[in-house]
């Protein structure tokens, strides 16, 4: 694909500068590093190198120029072969502005300065499965087991391992069956220690095999959180490439019921904020299908976050023979028009009820599943929030550090102008979960806070 | 009559004022230990858990069963032994030169443990896996790594295969049967039996090792490793380098009441060897024994090397601070380098002259090497890697917002 060179900016400060010289000629061949031109400004003069390797395709802005705007294309990078022209219907896309590149947007003249208002965000909006596939009922944890059993089926370097996870079928059987079509091998239980069998699944994921590792509940993966970020989010990283770990650690997260402090913590957050993670947090069964035969596939550690309550509920699921689900695309369960609520696994049941209770007091919302917390859709919500200008978001984690609060900081930085109230963020309580029944729905998050939020937001 | 409780809290033989003492420590007659059948059990290998195989006599004779069990080794793989264990200190002694001199910011030597690196890795095959420790250079030298990419790394100038993503002494060598160092002590042994039992799982006649200090012996990796060993049974070498010292820890603080590290290892159902970690010989001769015992499918086997860490932990540490200066002179096993020599002058293949040839012939590949890695920058005199290197090697296609950020930066 051909690449723009852009116009750098020396300083922070710096809006245009003297293009002084080229230290290159079309048709070169340059690699990363490779000086390619001299910048001048009033201040400073700068050696510019090249980040990418290609071939300069072509030089948009001559030598001598002056007052060349920051960002402004200079020349264009193809690659071997590629012809200079296939590029020039598509030179939007590397614009300062966030915006996605589409085919048909105009090519912006090579000295024009870059528009300064964000764009709107283009989001992926396919439907999940083409319109008229058959659909089947299905609870989340059959969908679960199908995901596994398809992707062991289809390639044999993919094995599960846990506590209970063979004779037993899982803690919540989830893995119902599995050791009878796979065997011993592929479907190993382990001695109890999360340390322990996370590392084992750790090094045979280096070696080339695919390991699921279950989870009884992600409260226990505290103990192989050392193994899992240290060792399998940074490895590929670290050895510059050499050895990674594909492999899906996988498992109730969050709340369930009269479980106490120790075993009702959400991991969403905690996850998402590690360079080199996945994480998946599917509320539907469909979702939980679809997203987990991805994360089998994906090269990299996928942590994959499932929730007890909703092992048991019925989704639709379309009968495909391969159905999966990319990663960083959210799903719009609800279309609306005065508010976004933003939600993920459990916290869409909230989300969805509250958005139902709110359509009959007259309030219409947008209801987001994000899916995946890395990569996160922030375009989506982006571009919902243009349309509503209000924003909820809601799950069941503590509230400092949430993923509602990187949330309202994407929104603050990149749709500012569009909010007319402050996002709320609905979440647990900042207390560890109490054991009394009264006192845990209490700590949780809920329907009425949701409708309470939104009514806060719409200033009704 | 009942007796006071009391705590016990494990002091070394010597402080640092004090005349180095190794007398608790009983040395057994080198070649007193047969060679175990390849099916050694965990209850039939006390002897070896609790004695010390040894091969090279004080003399610097090669003497008993397993001298025999290697005796159709040729001359050539002695000199090319000498010549790893000289390579590495001709290389150690450089780096520490360099990190004194301000241009690299850290470094760790293995002085005095060069032999089991070295006689160890000569054993493995290729796409065999070791999952070391920061202090097992040695296994780099002796599967030929290139110095080039070794001190490119030391340096994290253009010469560094990683590129300044990780630090100078944690390399990554996959083609040369070298795991990525994790600086998490402990994780890579766990790793190492996961790795064992994909081997296995794939019929790939492949095995991994996986090494740990005794320091870390106090880490639950270490019990989950075993542990998990010992449960599936996979193709895994299990080295324990015992050098008496955790930095400043002394390695009674690791070990408690047990004698030997390879006893413990008994308890997992694992049976283990402990050996004589300075006498390159013995190295090889146990290396070969378990490296076939797991290749050939009897499961897994711990080894004690049983050691002196004669250099300081890193450049970070000063030792006179909590052991004697003369302690290394005094360890009863001497030095692996000076063994080696002695029994290959015995033997009629080395001489005195050779020896000091040699040792300056290397020095001499290893400064030229150096030099020509420095010039592409050290701290003294650095040449930065591209901060476009920042946005690289993190996502396979870089998306938009960080192509905005590499632009912004001018880059």
């Amino acid at each position: 694909m051909a690449t723009e060179i852009l116009m750098p900016a020396l300083s922070p400060t710096m809006e245009e500068g003297t293009l002084a010289k080229w230290l290159v000629k079309e048709g070169d061949t340059v690699s990363s590093g490779d000086i390619i031109a001299e910048i001048e400004t009033d201040k400073a003069t700068m050696e510019f190198e090249a980040v990418d390797e290609g071939i300069i395709g072509k030089l948009l802005i001559s030598e001598g120029t002056e007052a060349v705007k920051v960002n402004t294309p200079i020349a264009v990078l193809v690659e071997e072969g590629e012809e200079v022209e296939d590029q020039s219907s598509s030179s939007a896309e590397s614009g300062d502005n966030g915006d996605a590149s589409d085919d048909d947007t105009p090519s912006r003249a090579p000295d024009e300065p870059v528009a300064a208002a964000p764009a709107a965000p283009a989001p992926d909006r396919e439907q999940d499965w083409p319109e008229g596939t058959e659909l089947t009922q299905q609870t989340v944890r059959e969908a679960l087991r199908d995901a596994m059993a398809e992707e062991m089926r289809a390639d044999d370097s993919v094995y599960l391992m846990g506590e209970e996870v063979a004779e037993y079928q899982g803690a919540y059987k989830i893995s119902q069956g599995l050791l009878d079509e796979f065997g011993g091998k592929r479907v190993i239980d382990t001695p109890i220690t999360e340390h322990g069998f996370t590392g084992i699944a750790v090094g045979a994921a280096f070696g080339g095999l695919r390991p699921i590792v279950e989870f009884m509940t992600f409260n226990f993966a505290m103990q192989a959180i050392d193994q899992i970020i240290n060792s399998a989010a940074k490895t590929l990283y670290m050895s510059g490439g050499q050895m990674g770990a594909p492999m899906v650690f996988r498992g109730p997260n969050g709340a369930a019921a009269r479980v106490g402090a120790q075993h009702s913590q959400d991991y969403a957050a905690w996850y998402a904020h590690i360079p080199g993670l996945k994480v998946v947090m599917p509320y539907s069964a469909s979702d939980a299908k679809g997203l987990l035969k991805s994360a089998i596939r994906d090269p990299n550690p996928v942590i994959f976050l499932e929730n007890e309550i909703l092992y048991g509920k019925s989704f639709d699921v379309p009968k495909l023979d391969d159905y999966t689900v990319p990663f960083g695309k959210a799903r719009i369960w609800r279309e609306g028009e005065d508010v976004t609520i933003v939600s993920f696994g459990i916290g869409m049941t909230y989300a969805l009820e509250a958005a139902e209770k709110l359509a009959e007091e007259g309030i219409s919302a947008e209801v987001i599943d994000l899916r995946t917390l890395r990569p996160m859709d922030t375009d989506a919500i982006i571009s919902s929030v243009q349309k509503t200008n209000r924003c909820v978001t809601v799950e069941e984690g503590f509230p400092v550090g949430s993923i509602g609060n990187h949330i309202s900081a994407v929104l603050m930085e990149q749709a500012f102008d569009y909010l007319d109230a402050p996002v709320i963020n609905c979440t647990g309580k900042d207390v560890p979960m109490p054991y009394a029944a009264n006192l845990e729905k209490l700590a949780l998050t809920s329907t009425a806070e949701v409708i309470e939020a939104v009514k806060k937001v719409t200033y009704r | 009559m009942t007796r006071q409780t009391k705590l016990n809290f494990p002091h070394p033989p010597a402080r640092p004022d004090e005349t180095p003492d190794f007398s608790a420590i009983d040395i057994p007659e080198a070649g007193i230990l047969d060679v175990p059948p390849p099916e050694l059990k965990a209850a039939d290998s006390h002897d070896y858990a609790q004695g010390l195989i040894r091969i090279l006599n004080d003399q610097g004779d090669a003497v008993g069963p397993w001298a025999d069990y290697i005796a159709d080794r040729e001359d050539e793989s002695l000199l090319q032994g000498l010549r790893d264990m000289l390579k590495m200190r001709a290389v150690d002694k450089r780096l520490l030169n360099a990190q004194r001199q301000g241009k690299t910011s850290f470094y760790l030597q293995c002085t005095g443990e060069e032999a089991i690196g070295g006689g160890f890795q000569r054993q493995l095959e290729q796409g065999d896996m070791n999952f070391p420790t920061y202090r097992q250079q040695s296994l780099l030298i002796a599967a030929d790594y290139p110095l080039r990419d070794l001190m490119g790394q030391i340096y994290s100038n253009a010469c560094d295969p990683l590129q300044g993503r990780q630090l100078p002494i944690m390399h990554s060598a996959r083609e040369h049967g070298f795991f990525s160092i994790s600086g998490n002590l402990g994780t890579q042994y766990v790793q190492a039996v996961g790795w064992a039992m994909g081997c296995a799982l794939r019929g790939n006649g492949k095995i991994a090792a996986g090494w740990i200090g005794d320091g870390a012996t106090a880490s639950n990796d270490f019990n989950s490793a075993l542990l998990s060993a010992s449960v599936y049974q996979p193709p895994v070498v299990l080295n324990i380098v015992n050098n008496q010292w955790a930095i400043s820890t002394y390695t009674g603080v690791a070990s408690g009441q047990s004698k030997t590290y390879a006893e413990r290892v008994l308890g997992y159902g694992i049976p283990a060897l402990r050996v004589d970690g300075n006498d390159y010989l013995a190295v090889v001769a146990v290396s070969r024994w378990a490296i076939q015992r797991a290749r050939n499918g009897y499961g897994p086997i711990a080894i004690e090397w049983f050691t002196y860490r004669a250099a300081p932990h890193s450049t970070s540490d000063d030792p006179s601070a909590y052991r004697p200066k003369d302690e290394a002179l005094a360890w009863p096993l001497g030095d692996p380098v000076e063994r080696l020599k002695t029994h290959m002058i015995k033997r009629g293949i080395w001489t005195e002259e050779r020896h000091a040839q040699s040792e300056a012939e290397l020095l001499a590949e290893v400064m030229a090497v150096q030099k020509e890695v420095e010039k592409h920058g050290t701290f003294v005199n650095p040449q930065p890697i591209s901060p476009a290197e920042i946005f690289r090697g993190v996502y396979a296609d870089m998306p938009e917002h960080l192509r905005r950020q590499r632009q912004e930066m001018g880059y």
